[in-house]
This record gives structure tokens, sequence and C-alpha cells, in this order.
């Protein structure tokens, strides 16, 4: 057995969690000295792990553990990552890091500035990571009923977060929304793989959840007709799939601004990914019968997301629906069931977390100083705050698809994918480019450089702290970084798509 | 040092210079432009010794420079990115390293370097001049670093898009340069209308590049390759020109090239996309420049120029292809359409902007006919010339600037050119120069560059027989010499009209030299091109330019035969067009005077106006309303609140109906009232006496018995 480092990856957050709730409350700057180191060793780790893919083993499944759980029912706990996951994993500990910065928390007595969270530190950051350990077990998990598991105290957390630190005026509504949607979608789903499981007792007479070994269950076509649906789009709505995505952007608009992050950044990624891992992946016949659905859906989403995000006056409602927009375009891919398609939508996965991550951020730094979210309200940022306008527009160009940037080497894949399956949809779904291009720039325009208005005036902003600014520039280092040099990410991507395109009979 | 190394190392220094700017040397001005214009030699050296070489490789086009990388992973093979040097991107980069330099050496003296601060001066707005010893002088730009900062960003773009080898990298350069645009047209941002020109420059260029994206997924679809030199070989041409795309009858071919043209109508402004570049005057004048010479504009007709085998492919010498039809439609209309535009223009700037959107119809349309060596000969004199312009009108601006400081009256427009008039004497430089730039522009015989090209166009659209397209451009042309003469005489001849104007004063030598070395261009450019065949000059001088850019087709284009018609047509044209706008505007004093300040021309045919009722509000509606309003929040948010309240009625339905009534009361209360009323019923005979007991059990005795015996008895 090798040195367990996803296990490691997984459940360190959880055990900080706890050790953070054994501090008493009143010693809040521990608390956030457990928090941002358990939160470093857990980027190192992931990237550690991320890297040795790249550049050591760039084949199959990597650093898989497998430990006996309850072996009468097949039930085992088994990690391992392959060129999907592991993106997703580095992608959990950026915006682990960056949102634990960010939430920091300093009360400026000068400024009368009150950034992050002061309220209950300790119990925040203890849902936080539980919440990101849950994030973890998914993408590493490789046994179904593990990945239920995960799943669920992945979206659990996400309740008490919202509802107790959320934004006043709607935290409650979301909070339940939120949490409503997901779990009906995750029971569909459940009751998708409880089936698969029974199915496949039946065809050979193994009990298990390991999902390698569900790969040669031999669901007959007619099975994965049916239950391909269920499963993806149970999945999928954590994606924010069309038209059950209107959880997300509340949730997005009542979190605070690290669950934000966490929630654009990687719980929606949590969906596609296991609707990718478990719908396409083990019901490969289905995805083949449905994908035109699927695809109709997203390229509805992707559209349909920008024209809302265009008219929002809200910063985090605008945030909130470009990410419907660009989740669209992850399905979207997928949907393509062909290797461009796939591979941009792996790197889009990566790619908009760090994007949304980093949106959400600064947006969240502007509102604790200026109180505001509405756009019409703002002005005149990039005068106080040079170094996040610098880190919102390149967050932009990425969100735009601009050549050097990630979001380019994602998008422009799945649009070729698409235009392999069905180029009309590529027309259509490339009106968004431009919406795109039009709320970004209009909100650039409007929030960072018109004139400041008196009422912004009033706050007396100063700039944003130095942690603020390692946080930004962790972000933008990704984007600008699989920009510049695709190869650092692409090659990994491809060899999970390999994979999945052997299960779909080497389309 | 080898070739292709040099190639790749000339665009690097402009974005090290953007870098080393915004770090390090941002508070120091003279060290920022220092390191630009360091950058900019750099680029230009390379440039010149890239091109020196490349003249001295025979076959060029069948041998060029070539070097490439692997980028971008696809499946078995990678989308390599790389440099090529062949005939046409010497060409091109020839004129590029030119402007450029010139360009960033101007904008020194344009943003008042030397000059103190200025008295209110704000970073975002341009600067309104300070007062030393009670004089009013100019005060110098407060964001002159972060300037120098993006104009170096954006030569790294257009360095990019020339020197590559394949569609990504030019598509890459493409987009920087769009985002500079962006950033350059707003760089003063505190003015509303320049954030607003910006935002429009961005969006309208956009949408051209997203179907040239689309265009470019399909060709790599299609090809399975973006790389010049792969796709421009026969057999995928051939491949390409005969398979039906299905797309309104088109080859795959034709698509891909009229997609990718579409990119070229929103980078170039051309008709329906044109509508972001006048307002792109809001910018500083060294970025009009830059975008309507040497970088931006250029790049789009660069792009179809690249992409001519594949809009000719399956063209024989005659009958156009369906995507050269459209090509030459959209050219020649927008030659005229812009150019009838630009005779109503007061803004100096103006009349130059829709003059440009002209001219490049003008080579848009020269290629949509096949002439292919034309149409690339016009864009390079055009930079050379239209960069004069340029700068020179900002020389022009930045001298009625002066004059408006002197008088101190700030209402008079320094860009109206009814507010100049007898600038000649103030400003010689500029107007020797900007003379020179005009007569380029109108294609005065035999000396100037503009005539060379323009007369070349003419002559294949006539040789070729595209009457249409012969006469549309020649009236084009004859509108463009009356316009430029009409911008020469109310601006530099005649009388000073204003108070301003007689203040004017000429710019330092900053200005005036990059002027002065544009000019040799302007004219000297022409003699490498001029046609064999032509009268006395013809033979003179080798047709250098014909060779060596013919030579990147892989079918050498041959030179049309020499006509008479054609270069009489351009002969009357452009003397035409010069002498009757000096007879018409020689005496004009005032803005009443002139009689072609016609509503529907001063105001572009009202297409702002149109594109605003046609896309941007019923956009704005179909995202507020239809999209945002009823489908979100009321069709899908709706079934959701309906579900809600839904559920709560069926919850309160079944507690008020069957939970309360059944469950609650029936089985629940029911039971616990019925034990209770069995308890109490029982209770009397509960008496504790052994006798009645004792009777009790008789009688039940009895009974039992009875009915045991009934029931057994009668069974057995």
């Amino acid at each position: 057995m090798n040195f367990p480092i996803l296990s490691i990856i997984t459940f360190l957050p959880m055990v900080a969690a706890v050790i953070m709730l054994m501090i008493p409350a009143n010693r809040k700057t521990e608390v956030r000295g457990v928090a941002l180191a358990t939160a470093t060793v857990d980027l190192l780790l992931s990237g550690w792990v991320y890297l040795q893919y790249l550049l050591g083993h760039l084949t199959g499944y990597q650093f898989v553990e497998q430990y006996d759980w309850l072996p009468a029912l097949g039930i085992s706990l088994k990690f391992g990552v392959d060129g999907m996951s592991a993106p997703l994993v580095l992608l959990t500990g950026i915006v682990m890091f960056t949102g634990v910065l960010i939430s920091w928390g300093e009360y400026d007595e000068a400024h009368h500035l009150s950034a992050g969270i002061q309220d209950r530190p300790r119990e925040f950051f203890a849902f936080l990571f539980l919440l990101a350990g849950g994030v973890f077990g998914v993408f590493v998990s490789l046994d179904l009923f593990m990945l239920f598991f995960f799943y669920e105290i992945a979206v659990f957390p996400m309740y008490l977060l919202i509802a107790i630190w959320g934004w006043v005026k709607t935290r409650e509504y979301a909070a339940m929304k939120l949490t409503l949607y997901l779990f009906i979608g995750s029971v569909v789903s459940l009751v998708g793989a409880l089936v698969m499981y029974w199915t496949q007792y039946q065809n050979t007479g193994i009990l298990s959840f390991d999902m390698i070994q569900m790969e040669s269950a031999g669901f007959s076509a007619s099975f994965q007709y049916i239950w391909f649906l269920p499963v993806f789009i149970g999945f999928a709505v954590l994606g924010g799939m069309w038209p059950f995505h209107n959880w997300s952007p509340d949730g997005h608009v009542a979190a605070p601004t690290a669950v934000s992050m966490f929630h654009a950044g990687v719980l929606m990624k949590l969906g596609a990914f296991a609707a990718l891992r478990v719908g396409v992946m083990l019901l490969p016949e289905g995805a083949k019968q449905w994908s035109w659905l699927i695809m109709a859906f997203a390229g509805i989403a992707v559209v349909y997301g920008a024209y809302i995000a265009f008219v929002q006056t809200d910063m985090k409602y605008m945030i909130g629906f470009s990410s419907v927009s660009h989740m669209g375009l992850v399905v979207l891919g997928v949907s393509t069931l062909n290797h461009n398609g796939l591979v941009g939508a792996g790197v889009q996965m990566f790619s908009h977390g760090v994007m949304t991550a980093l949106f959400f951020a600064i947006t969240g730094m502007i509102y604790d100083r200026s109180h505001t979210r509405q756009i019409p309200e703002l002005g005149g940022i990039a005068k106080v705050m040079p170094f996040a306008t610098i880190g919102f527009i390149i967050g932009g160009l990425v969100s735009m698809g601009m050549p050097g940037f990630s979001g380019f080497v994602a998008e422009f894949p799945i649009f070729m994918g698409v235009w392999g399956r069905q180029w009309m949809l590529a027309v259509v779904a490339s009106i968004s480019i431009i919406i795109t291009a039009a709320y970004i720039m209009m909100n650039i325009r409007k929030v960072f450089f018109s004139p400041m208005p008196e009422e912004i005036q009033k706050h007396h902003i100063g700039d944003i702290t130095m942690l603020d600014k390692i946080a930004i520039a962790t972000l933008c280092f990704f984007m600008i970084i699989i920009g510049m040099f695709p190869s650092v990410m692409v090659p990994m991507v491809e060899r999970g798509v390999e994979n999945i395109l052997r299960l779909l009979g080497g389309a | 040092m080898a070739t292709e190394l040099l190639i790749w190392l000339i665009p690097l220094p402009p974005v090290l210079a953007f870098f080393l700017i915004v770090l390090f040397t941002n508070k120091n001005k003279a060290l920022s432009h220092s390191v630009a214009i360091s950058a900019a030699f750099l680029s230009w050296l390379g440039s010149m010794v890239v091109f020196v070489r490349a003249l001295g490789v025979e076959h060029l086009g069948e041998h060029p420079f070539e070097s490439a990388i692997n980028w971008l992973p696809t499946g078995d093979t990678w989308l390599k990115v790389g440099v090529l040097i062949d005939p046409l991107s010497a060409a091109v980069l020839f004129f590029v390293a030119w402007t450029v330099l010139m360009i960033f050496i101007y904008s020194v003296g344009y943003h008042n370097y030397g000059q103190p601060a200025g008295d209110h001066d704000h970073a975002g707005l341009p600067p309104h001049g300070a007062t030393v010893h009670g004089h009013a002088v100019p005060s110098v730009e407060p964001m002159y670093s972060r300037f120098f900062a993006f104009i170096g960003l954006f030569a790294f773009g257009m360095y990019t898009l020339v020197v590559s080898d394949n569609l990504l990298t030019l598509f890459v350069g493409w987009e920087i340069m769009g985002l500079c645009s962006y950033l350059l047209i707003g760089f003063w941002f505190g003015k509303p209308s320049a954030r607003n020109a910006a935002v429009k420059a961005f969006m309208t260029t956009r949408i051209g590049d997203v179907f040239m994206l689309l265009g470019i997924s399909f060709l790599y679809y299609a090809t399975g390759t973006l790389s010049y030199r792969e796709i421009f070989n026969e057999e995928t041409l051939h491949v390409l020109a005969t398979v039906p795309s299905g797309v309104f009858g088109l080859s795959a071919a034709g698509l891909i090239a009229i997609l990718l043209f579409i990119g070229t109508i929103g980078k170039s402004a051309q008709f329906p996309l044109h509508v972001w570049l006048p307002d792109a005057m809001e910018g500083p004048t060294p970025v009009s420049a830059m975008i309507h010479a040497a970088t931006m504009v250029s790049a789009g007709v660069y792009a179809v120029i690249r992409m001519f085998p594949l809009l000719s492919a399956g063209y024989e010498g005659h009958g156009l292809t369906a995507a050269m039809s459209v090509v030459a439609f959209i050219g020649a209309f927008t030659a005229i359409f812009a150019a009838t535009i630009a005779v109503a223009q007061n803004d100096i700037k103006r009349v130059l902007a829709y003059s440009t959107i002209s001219q490049l119809g003008f080579m848009i349309a020269a290629l949509g006919i096949g002439a292919y060596v034309a149409a690339v000969f016009h864009l390079i004199t055009h930079a050379f010339f239209k960069a004069l312009l340029f700068l020179g009108s900002g020389s022009v601006i930045h001298g009625m600037e002066h004059g408006v400081l002197h008088t101190g009256n700030h209402s008079v427009d320094p860009q109206d050119m009814f507010n100049m008039g007898g600038l000649r004497k103030k400003m010689p430089i500029t107007f020797w120069t900007f003379l020179i730039g005009g007569f380029a522009l109108s294609g005065f015989p035999l000396v100037t560059a503009g005539f060379w090209s323009k007369d070349e166009i003419l002559a294949d659209a006539w040789g070729h027989g595209h009457m249409a397209v012969f006469i549309t451009l020649a009236v084009a042309a004859f509108l463009t010499a009356f316009y430029t003469m009409r911008q020469i005489t109310l601006t530099f001849l005649g009388e000073a009209r204003t108070k301003e104007a007689e203040h004017a004063h000429e710019t330092p030598f900053t200005m005036t030299v990059p002027l002065m070395i544009l000019s040799v261009f302007a004219i000297g450019y022409g003699w490498v091109g001029i046609p064999e065949h032509f009268p006395l000059l013809g033979g003179l001088v080798p047709n250098w330019f014909h060779e060596f850019v013919g030579g990147t087709l892989a079918e050498h284009p041959e030179a049309v035969e020499f006509s008479i018609i054609p270069l009489a047509t351009s002969l009357f044209v452009a003397l035409g067009g010069l002498f009757f706008g000096w007879l018409a505007y020689r005496n004009v004093k005032s803005v009443a005077q002139d009689k072609l300040q016609i509503p529907l021309l001063k105001n572009k045919y009202y297409f702002d106006e149109a594109y605003d009722y046609l896309f941007i509000k019923p956009a704005i509606w179909f995202s507020e309303v239809f999209v945002s309003k009823w489908m979100d929040k009321g069709f899908i948010d709706g079934i959701l609140h309906i579900f809600g309240p839904a559920t709560g009625g069926l919850g309160t339905f079944i507690r008020d109906k069957f939970d309360v009534p059944v469950v609650n009361r029936f089985f629940g209360d029911g039971s616990a009232d019925a034990t209770y009323w069995i308890g109490k019923n029982l209770r009397p005979i509960q008496t504790g006496r052994i006798q009645q007991y004792l009777i009790l059990s008789l009688i039940i005795l009895v009974v039992i018995g009875g009915l045991l015996f009934a029931l057994l008895v009668r069974s057995a």
C-alpha cells in the first residue's frame, strides 16, 4: 500500500473541522490559523497529486487505495484519481486555500472595515471544511456508495453556511431552495444507482458498488435507456443544468463570499463530474441515446444564462447566471460525446471553477467595503482597488474566452466538438460569447471605471488586504498558465477522455 | 542569428515593454517611453533584418522561413503554433514595423512629454493645460506611462498576427488587438463618450470574431489542421471546394471563407459592422493611427488576403466563386457608402475615419475580384499614407489646442475643420506632409503611392470585366479626392476662421519627424509596383512588388494587360475630385455655406439609431422581459412556486380531511375514547363482592358452554 495521499487530502479538512470546534470560540486567530494551515497543506498535497499524475504516470487511475467497509454489501472505501478528476482535486485545493484567505476577516479599526467572516469564524470554518472534505471525497471516490456518501456531506453544510452566515434578505429562502433541489436531485440519482447495483447482482452475481467493476456489469441497452436520464439529470441539477438551475443563482447571492466561491467554483463541478462519471461512464448506451436531449438543454442553458446575466443589476446575480451559462458549456461539451467536446468540458470545469471563484472573491471585497453589489450604484473602484480591478479584468477575459487564457483552451475544443455533432447548435451557442463579452465589459466599465458616486465615496473605500491580493494572484496564476501552456492540463484530461471514449465504444 | 529564431523574437520586445512598464517603470515617464520606443525599435530592427533576408531568397513563396512548436494537444496530434515569413508576411511586416515605430515616437510629443503636470488634470481625462508664470501651456498626459504600456501590447498583438503560420495564433493576435483597442479607445475613460465608444468597438468587432471562431472550428473540423501551409495545398483545397457544407448550397471552402470574412468585416469595419470605427476617434490620436493604419484594420484585410486561396478555391479565372462575390459586393458597397458619408463630416478625424472604411472597401473589393496583388499593394500604401494623415491630423489638433489654450476659450472644438483655415502658414511641416498624404489618398497621378495602388485595382476590375465594381470604385475614388481636398482646403488654405486658428503653433520635432519619414513612403512606395506596360514609366523600374508578393500564391497571378480606359479614369477622378473639392470650398467661411451638410449623410444614414432599434433594444427586451421575467422568474420559478403552495395545500388537505378526522379523530382519539368508554361502563360491575363475581362467572360459563355446544354438536 502506498502512502494514502488521497485519504489524507479528503479527511484532513474534516479532522481540522473537529479540531477547530475544540478551540475556544473567542480564540479567533487560532481558528483561522488552523484553517489556513490545513488549506495550505491540502493545496500542496493536491498540487503534488496533480504534478505526479501529469509528469509521472499519465495513465488510468492513480494513487488507488482500497479499504473494506461493509464487505457483505460490497461497499468499500476506494479512492483514486484519473485525468478527469485530478484537475478537479487541485481546483478544490485552490478554492479552499483562497476561500480561507479572503474570509480571514481581520477587523480594521482605522477604516471601520470589516471584511471576511467576523461572526463565529470557528463554526464557519468547521462547516466549510466539512464541505470541502465532502467535495474532495466525491472527486476521488471510485465506489458509488462512497460517492453518494461524500456527495451528501458536501451538500448538507451548504444549508447551514447560507442560512447562518448568508445575506440577511434572502438567506432562508435560498438555503431551503438549494437544499431541496439538491436533495431531490441526489435522491433521484440514488434510486438509479441502487437499481444499477441490483441489476449488476442479477447479471453477474457480484455485489459491489465499485464503479470500475460496474463498467462491465453488462447493463442491457433498454435498461440504460430508461435509467440514464434520471441518473444524469439527478446529478446535473447540482451542475446547474437548465431547467433545474434556479437554486444556483439564488444560492450564490445569499451565500457569504467564501461559500459562493465554493458553490460556483467546486460544487457545481461536483454535479457535472458525477453526472459524467456515473451517468455517461456507467450507462454509455443511454448517453448515446439521450445525448440530443442533454445537448438541447445545455445549448439553451448557455444562451439563456448569458441573456439573464446581461440584465442583472446585482453583481452576484450576474455572476450566478454567467455560471449557469458557463456550466451549460461543460454539459454541452459532455453531451457531444466526442474527443474535443469532452476535453473542452474537462478543462472548462477547472477554468470556470477558478474564474468564478475569482469573480465572487472580488465581488465580496467590493461589497464589504462599499456595502452594495448593485452595479448602477457602484463606480470608480479602479482607483481605490487597482489590484482587484486587474484581477477582475483577467477573470473577464477568461470568461469571454480570450485566447491566452484558460477560457479559450476550454471553449475552443467545445465549439469544435459541437460543430462536429450539430453545427447549428454551435452557431446558436456562440451567441453567448457575444453576450458574455457585453455584460462583462459593461460591468467593468460601470463598476471599475465610471466616476465614483457620492454614496460610495462616503465609505472611504480603502485597498484590499495583502491576503486578498495573494488569493487573487493565485487564482489568476492558474488561468494564465493554462491559457499560455495548455499542455500543463490538456494531456491529462485527454487520458480521462480516452477512458470515457473507450466505454462509449471507441467513438 | 538564425532567421527563424529572429522571427520568433520579433513580437516579444513590445510585450516585454508592456510588463516592464506596468510592473516597474510606471512612475517614471522618461523611462517608460524609453522602454517602449526601444522595444518598438528592436522589433523594427528584427523586422528589417528578416525583410532583407527574405528578399535574398529565391522563390520565397515555395520555401518560406518557417518553424513551429506543439501547443494544444488534440487527440493523436498537436495543434502547432509557429512562425512563417513568406512574401506576403514579409511585405506586411515591413509596413507594420515602420508605422508602429513612427507612432511610438510621435506619441511622446503628442502626450506633451516635458510639459508640467496639469493644474486640474485627472487620470482618465485629456490633459487641460497648466499655468506657468501666468501663461497657459499644454500639460503632460497624467497616464503617460500607461499609454505606452498599452500600445506596446497592441504592437505585440499585431506582430504576433503577422508572423504566425496558422489561424490559431492569428486569432490570438487578433483578440489581443481587440482588447487593446478597447483599452485605448477608452483610454480617457473619464469621458462617457470614450467609455461607450470602447464598448461599442469591442462588441461590434466581437460579433465578427465569433463568426471567425466558428469558421476556424469548421475549418479544423474539416481538415484537422489550422496551419496555412497545410490547408493551402492543392489537394485540401480541392476537397474543400467540392464538399458541400450543407448551408445555403455553399461548398465547405465557401462557407469557411465567408465565416472568416465576417471576422474581417468586424475588424476592418466593413458594412454592416462599420459603426464602431468612427466612434473609435474618441481615443488619443496616435491610437487612431494605430487602429486605422498600422494594426487593427490592416489585420482584418491581411487575414482575408491570407485566406484568399480558400476564398478562391474553385475559381478558374472567370466566374467568381460565391464567396468571392460576397466579398466583392461588400467591399465595393462599403467603398462608396463610406465615401458619401465622409463628404459631410466636419470633424477632421471623422473624415479620415470614413475614408479608412472606404479605402478598406477598395482592398476588399479588389480581393473579391481576384486582384490579389493589387489588394496587398493598396493595403501597404494605404497604411503609410493613412498613418501619415492621422498623425498629421493629430498634429493639427495639437496646434489648435495650443491656440485654444492661448485664447482660453474652451468652447472652441479644436477638431472641427470649420474652426480652422490658413494653418499652412502656422504649421508648414504639418501642411506639406498632410498634403502629401492627402494627395496619396486621392491618387494624385504618377507621384504618389496611392495612385499606383488604386490604379492597379481599377485596371484589374476593368481588365477582368467586372464593370459594376469598376464603376462603383471609380465613383468612390472621385468622392475620395473630393473630400480630401475639401479637408485640405478647409484646414490649411484660405484665412484663419477663428482666433484659435490664428494662434495655432507648429508641433515639436518628435511629432514632425515621423510625419516626414512617413511622407517619404507615401510617395516612394508606389514606385516599387509600376506596371511593366505602363506608358513611358513602365519597365524603367522593374515591377518588383508584383513579382515578390505574387510569389505567395501557388499559382503566380498574371499581371493584367494595360488598357488606356482605367488609366484615363483614374487620372480623371483623382484630378477632377481634387479640383472640385478646391473649387467648392475655397471661399467657404462658415458651416452654413457648406451645401453638403445633408442630414442623412451627417447622421451616417442613421445606422447607429437603426441598430439601436433593430438589435440593441430587442436584445435587451429579450433578456429582460422574455428570458428573465417570463421564462426564468415567471415560468420556471413559477412552477416551483406553484409546487411550494401546492405541496403546502396538499399537506393542509391531508391534515384537514384525512389526518385530523380519520387518523386522529377516528383511529387515534377514537380508540382512546372507546377504551375509556369501555372502561367506564365496565366499572359498575367491579363491585368487589365474591358472590356477584361467581354469579357472573356462572352466567358466562353457561353462555359459552351453550355456544360451544351449539357449534360443536351442529358441526359434528
